[in-house]
């Protein structure tokens, strides 16, 4: 049961350490800097909800780790974070597609865990929900813009949407860890979010002249430590200083 | 005093008001001209199980870098006040918003050059939303030049009347 709500946090703590740890790529290289303060300030929130996330399940977990230790020593294997997060940002458009998918998931998630019967997942969900509304809220103003903007841009958010399609499932699955905390009231049920979130993307697709495509098959394996080939580069940048020099501090 | 820190009958004025003063002079680290107690994250002083008097502090946002540098300031500036016994501790819920901001926090923040948040507006939509005035000249004829600016609590508009950029708290 601990068990269980430790793999639980850990798949939370680790979708938006593993997404703000890709969005950090566009620091310095967004297309303006207004993007630049944009892509780094969201990053900056998922990592305030991480820390929050990965604490709790070190403290759940009770062997003294606490959040650096979990995010900056664990392999990939290790990691429980859905392959969406972890793969190439790609160009603007696609980084931006990507927001929109995770986001909007995450909103709908985070609006149900606030009634989590775990307090502290719950306190940490209503903290978190307004920061990712506002995410949410930025992604479908860039998909409505580069979308119904001229045709390279139509075209390169339509390929970058297209391209993560087939990583969406998986957010809206289900295994044995979820529905035993589910029927204890913790976790969230899913599956029931997919209607909700099809009907949100659609909304936006539609302002943004975009074809909703999704693909008939999904990749999927995160949630059980089965990665694709990128995680493990991402790691080795994110993880190389406090594993060269594990005593250094600020 | 419009301050929105709740304070418990168990800890005698004698003891939280010197405590409130101590707070009342702590600044925000990125936004000196307002106090940690008109930002509205001062939340309570209350007793721990030992009975010392205890300050509960929210953060404004998950991620904010700012958080732990409010911690450190508000601990030197009690400790530098003989109270050390005070302690410190920091709580998720409910939820930091901006109506939370004092009234007088809203004053200084347009003095200062930042448009405040209207009070009410936390948990309005974000979208098609009101006008936004700007700070140095009034106008509201206003447009958002970016959803995030210098700090994860603003974001960074301009005044198409005096041409001046300004920051904007957005509404949380």
């Amino acid at each position: 049961m601990t068990d269980y709500l430790y793999e639980y946090l850990l798949r939370l703590g680790d979708d938006s350490l593993i997404l703000a740890q890709r969005l950090c790529e566009w620091s310095g290289h967004a297309p303006t800097i207004e993007v630049d303060l944009t892509i780094s300030n969201i990053a900056l929130d998922l990592i305030g909800q991480a820390s929050l996330f990965l604490r709790y399940a070190g403290a759940i977990e009770g062997q003294g780790r606490d959040e650096n230790k979990l995010a900056y020593h664990r392999n990939s294997e290790q990691f429980r974070n859905c392959l969406l997060v972890e793969q190439p940002n790609g160009d603007f458009a696609q980084t931006m597609a990507r927001q929109l998918l995770f986001s909007t998931y995450s909103l709908l998630l985070f609006e149900k865990l606030e009634l989590s019967k775990d307090p502290h997942i719950a306190e940490i969900a209503a903290k978190a929900v307004k920061e990712v509304r506002y995410h949410a809220d930025t992604a479908a103003d860039w998909v409505i813009r580069l979308g119904d903007g001229t045709e390279e841009s139509h075209e390169r958010m339509q390929d970058g949407l297209d391209w993560f399609w087939r990583f969406v499932d998986e957010l809206f699955e289900m295994d044995d860890v979820e529905n035993v905390l589910l029927a204890q009231g913790i976790a969230v049920d899913r599956p029931a979010l997919r209607a909700e979130f099809d009907q949100r993307i659609g909304f936006v697709l539609e302002k943004a002249t975009l074809e909703n495509k999704p693909v008939g098959w999904a990749l999927r394996g995160g949630r059980t430590g089965m990665h694709s080939e990128h995680l493990s580069p991402l790691l080795a940048e994110m993880q190389v200083l406090p594993r060269t020099y594990p005593d250094a501090v600020w | 005093m419009d301050s929105s820190v709740t304070i418990s009958r168990d800890v005698p004025t004698d003891v939280s008001d010197p405590i409130m003063a101590v707070l009342n002079s702590v600044p925000d680290p990125e936004i000196p001209a307002i106090s940690v107690t008109e930002l509205g994250i001062i939340r309570a002083i209350d007793r721990d199980e030992q009975g010392n008097p205890m300050v509960s502090i929210t953060p404004t946002y998950t991620g904010c870098p700012a958080t732990l540098l409010i911690e450190r300031s508000v601990r030197e500036a009690l400790d530098e006040a003989g109270l050390s016994d005070v302690r410190l501790r920091t709580v998720l819920s409910p939820p930091w918003s901006t109506d939370m901001i004092s009234d007088t926090g809203r004053e200084k923040l347009r003095a200062y050059g930042i448009a405040p948040p209207p009070k009410g507006s936390a948990n309005r939509s974000l979208r098609g939303e009101d006008l936004v005035e700007c700070p140095q000249c009034g106008s509201t004829n206003s447009v958002e030049v970016s959803r995030f600016g210098s700090t994860p609590c603003k974001s960074l508009w301009r005044c198409k009347d005096c041409q001046e950029p300004f920051d904007r708290f957005k509404c949380h």
